[in-house]
């Protein structure tokens, strides 16, 4: 039998090492990626506590929209990755530190 | 030990390898392609906790969308980011990232401690939920019953949901947009 606290401890595992990446990282599509894995940590939570709820279904329909809203984020972080790129010919976001207008 | 707990090691183990390596690669290619099997891992525990609707919707959107896109973004952003990449030829616990090493590694024995205290599998819900066997079993049918209450009780977020979507994707065009006449 598999418990609830084995899906909970891998879930703050992963959670951890996306907030591992996203301190250490110098490349914002590395930063992307330690975000939608601290995502995918509270997607996991929910699919464990989901398995208890049968009737209303709670926790799986709320991971699904966190799915989905996880894609538009990327879509949009992805825009806006590209267009930083254009002006600063780089994507380490400890060098872009000027506002629209110099 | 029967099987479901095997494979649920084997999945479990998967998962945050790669995940490590993806924390640790210097590739960022690599790294992308060791994301795409932590997602597959991830559509793996899903189903092990009895949600496999979820863990298709995982591989689908996930793998197929979001992985794509972010290759993209890798592509598009052309040499400069490999640049970047190269010249952080240390190992990989170096001293200037020892900080956030600990800080992980802190916050995850703090997070351990309360699971552990909390005893997840002893609230009082899913006690109830198991004695009046509201519990998903291994022999159920989810997929019928998400979609009926996807349409009745949980209409409101779904529409939200849908109205949020097509403001991310009008967000993303205009940033995306090749700007006429730019300053």
């Amino acid at each position: 039998m598999i418990t609830l606290t084995d899906f909970l401890i891998v879930s703050a595992a992963l959670f951890c090492i996306g907030l591992y990446m996203i301190i250490t990282k110098h490349n914002a599509i590395q930063i992307l990626i330690g975000i939608e894995l601290m995502l995918n940590a509270a997607i996991l939570n929910m699919v464990a506590f989901g398995k208890f709820d049968r009737i209303t279904n709670g926790g799986q329909i709320f991971a699904l929209f966190a799915i989905v809203l996880a894609a538009a984020t990327t879509a949009v972080a992805l825009a806006i990755i590209l267009n930083v790129y254009k002006k600063y010919r780089t994507i380490d976001p400890g060098k872009i530190n000027n506002l629209k207008d110099k | 030990m029967n099987i479901g707990q095997v494979l649920f090691y084997v999945m479990a183990f998967v998962v945050l390898a790669s995940a490590l390596f993806v924390a640790g690669s210097k590739n960022l290619v690599r790294s992308i392609f060791m994301f795409f099997i932590t997602l597959f891992g991830l559509a793996g525990l899903y189903v092990l906790a009895l949600a496999d609707f979820v863990a298709v919707t995982q591989i689908v959107i996930y793998v197929g969308g979001v992985l794509v896109l972010i290759l993209f973004a890798f592509m598009l952003s052309g040499r400069e980011t490999l640049n970047i990449l190269q010249q952080q030829k240390s190992k990989f616990i170096s001293l200037n990232k020892l900080p956030a090493i600990l800080f992980a590694a802190l916050f995850f024995v703090v997070m351990v401690n309360v699971l552990i205290k909390t005893g997840a599998g002893n609230l009082p819900w899913i006690k109830q939920a198991v004695a009046t066997n509201a519990a998903i079993g291994p022999n159920d049918i989810t997929v019928n019953n998400i979609g009926i209450n996807l349409m009745t009780r949980y209409l409101l977020p779904f529409e939200a949901i849908s109205i949020l979507l097509m403001m991310a994707l009008v967000g993303a065009a205009h940033l995306a947009r090749k700007e006429r006449g730019a300053v």
